[in-house]
């Protein structure tokens, strides 16, 4: 009897467990297989694979847009806007971890202030902002926003947060051989951190590839796109959306970001997990 | 001796400052300043192309006091809320608890619950876009027509619209409470447990009398950053449904992006992202307090 029982609820736990599977991986394989379709097999009786296997899907949507062009945009915008919020909160954190200098905690909770500041609040006036210094339509906002807004605030807490822990006698030791704080920050510091300073590079380079608000208003011209622009761009620009083609373009858009997960998947839900409870 | 300490010391204010000083001149620059900007926008009439047409004071407010779709929009973000809120941390909360945090099953969930997590929200948008087709085109109504249903046209019908933004935003946001909840339960005494169990306590009430009540502090700050989350939300809506069927999906961000980028009314966009601004400010006063309390309780 109570074994009868445990293999029903063996039986029913294992079911959740696929259940829970198929609904998330099904969106995903969806995109994949029909970004294989053509644009009248898309809508029909759903198949587990693609109908027509069209790979020139793959070609065409470098041709009705500069779809190459707006992945390279991503990549510069992602690397120096993950570069920058590294460096900029790493100096800061460590500043505001170990440096004694007056106003430094008021400052710090100032600082705080940012990771609370919703993007939604402050872009109409960073609009004329980068206006005026003819930055609009330009990629520099784009590389700016994550450095100093509230990404950045994040990774500077995060950072302020591992320098406490790190053991003064090590800068000791490296006081008494005759370092200055800026060479102790450089060879000592950074090269013991870089596992943290990994983790706020992945969530800061996440948060770049996959911004769409930013782009949208301060990016217009077709040569300035972002992934998450060229993606919704598939549909309007040229008549008739072109469905099956805005598949593929989110599949190679998808593409890293899920091989990268695969490869760093507990360093990457870790660290997500952290800053979801900012 | 006494004064090369003192030149140490202002030496290593002096770095302290350097060091700090690109982090908060950005802040100043790409924060506080817009902050105190889109006050001062609240009070002008400001127009996109036109610029500042002059100080105009609270007649902004008093257009937003009459505004009915200011007020559809401030109900549908509600609705949005209390749609996604719930149905994520009951949803979040109970897979965690089922699932516990080491057993095989539970590690296969984690890796998979959290891929929409790290998809950008654009491309989740984009498919759940197609899913949800109405007629037969789409798979859920397809799925939905194996059992007999004739699922509606999701995307085009007043208040369904709305029931399909808050699904794909759940599915896309879950991982994340669950992988929460899981860190949670996985750190229940487990001597408290053990109590319970041996005074006899049924499974549900050792869920309701000791799990639930100890869980709390971690469920209250899930919550207020879930319901931040949703206040802020903008690009399922604008990808599924651009705001509609009649403005039925709406939400406060779409309106700011509205008013300011497509019709122009920069002075307008910003009275509504003040009301954002003060809506997220108290959520982060409460927020901040419950932490207070939480790690009071962890001492």
């Amino acid at each position: 009897m109570k074994t009868d029982r445990n293999i029903a609820y063996n039986i029913i736990y294992y079911i959740v467990i696929a259940a829970i599977v198929v609904v998330f991986i099904y969106p995903f394989w969806w995109m994949v297989t029909n970004s294989l379709n053509n644009i009248n097999e898309i809508f029909g009786k759903p198949t587990l694979l693609p109908k027509s296997w069209m790979w020139e899907n793959y070609i065409e949507i470098f041709r009705v847009q500069p779809f190459a062009r707006h992945y390279l945009n991503t990549v510069i915008v992602a690397l120096l806007g993950t570069l920058g919020n590294v460096l900029v909160s790493a100096l800061s954190g460590y500043a505001f971890a170990r440096l004694r200098f007056p106003g430094r905690s008021a400052l710090f909770i100032l600082l705080l202030t940012a990771l609370m500041m919703p993007i939604e609040v402050t872009i109409v006036p960073m609009y004329f902002m980068m206006n005026g210094i003819g930055a609009n339509d330009t990629l520099v906002p784009l590389v700016l926003i994550p450095i100093f807004c509230s990404q950045g605030a994040f990774s500077a807490f995060l950072l302020r947060q591992h320098f406490i822990t790190v053991p003064k006698e090590l800068e000791e030791a490296a006081r008494l051989d005759g370092l200055r704080p800026v060479g102790i920050f450089f060879r000592i510091m950074l090269p013991i951190s870089v596992p943290v300073l990994s983790s706020a590079a992945i969530l800061a380079f996440l948060s770049v590839w996959n911004m769409y608000l930013e782009p949208l208003v301060f990016v217009s011209s077709l040569d300035k796109f972002t992934l998450p622009l060229s993606l919704s761009n598939f549909n309007d620009t040229y008549g008739l959306p072109q469905w099956n083609l805005q598949l593929a373009a989110t599949t190679l858009s998808v593409i890293p970001v899920m091989a990268f997960y695969l490869v760093f998947q507990n360093k990457i839900s870790n660290a997500m997990v952290t800053s979801g409870m900012k | 001796m006494r004064g090369k300490r003192s030149k140490l010391e202002r030496g290593e204010a002096l770095t302290g400052y350097l060091f700090i000083l690109p982090q908060m001149l950005g802040f100043l620059i790409l924060v506080l300043v817009p902050l105190v900007m889109i006050f001062m926008y609240s009070f002008e009439s400001r127009n996109l192309l036109f610029g500042n047409m002059g100080f105009t004071g609270i007649d902004n407010y008093k257009t937003l006091i009459e505004d009915d779709l200011f007020f559809l929009t401030l109900r549908n973000t509600i609705v949005f809320s209390l749609g996604v809120v719930p149905l994520n941390l009951v949803l979040s909360l109970a897979l965690a608890l089922y699932l516990g945090a080491n057993a095989a099953g539970a590690k296969v969930v984690r890796s998979v619950i959290f891929l929409p997590v790290i998809t950008s929200g654009v491309a989740w948008a984009i498919v759940f876009t197609y899913l949800f087709q109405g007629g037969t085109a789409g798979p859920i109504n397809y799925i939905l027509s194996l059992v007999g249903i004739e699922g509606p046209n999701w995307l085009h019908e007043k208040g369904w619209a709305m029931f399909a933004v808050v699904i794909s935003r759940v599915l896309k946001n879950l991982g994340m409470n669950v992988l929460i909840f899981m860190g949670a339960v996985l750190n229940l005494p487990q001597d408290v447990l053990e109590a319970g169990r041996i005074d006899g306590a049924t499974k549900p009430r050792l869920f309701w009398s000791i799990k639930l009540p100890l869980l709390m502090p971690s469920i209250l700050m899930v919550m207020i950053v879930t319901v931040i989350g949703s206040m802020r939300v903008f690009d399922t809506i604008k990808l599924m449904t651009d705001g509609g069927p009649e403005g039925s999906t709406m939400v406060l961000v779409y309106y700011i992006y509205h008013q300011a980028f497509r019709t122009f009314n920069i002075g307008y966009a910003a009275a509504v992202a003040v009301v954002l601004f003060v809506i997220v400010l108290i959520l982060t006063i409460i927020q901040w307090s419950l932490r207070r309390r939480a790690s009071f309780y962890e001492d």
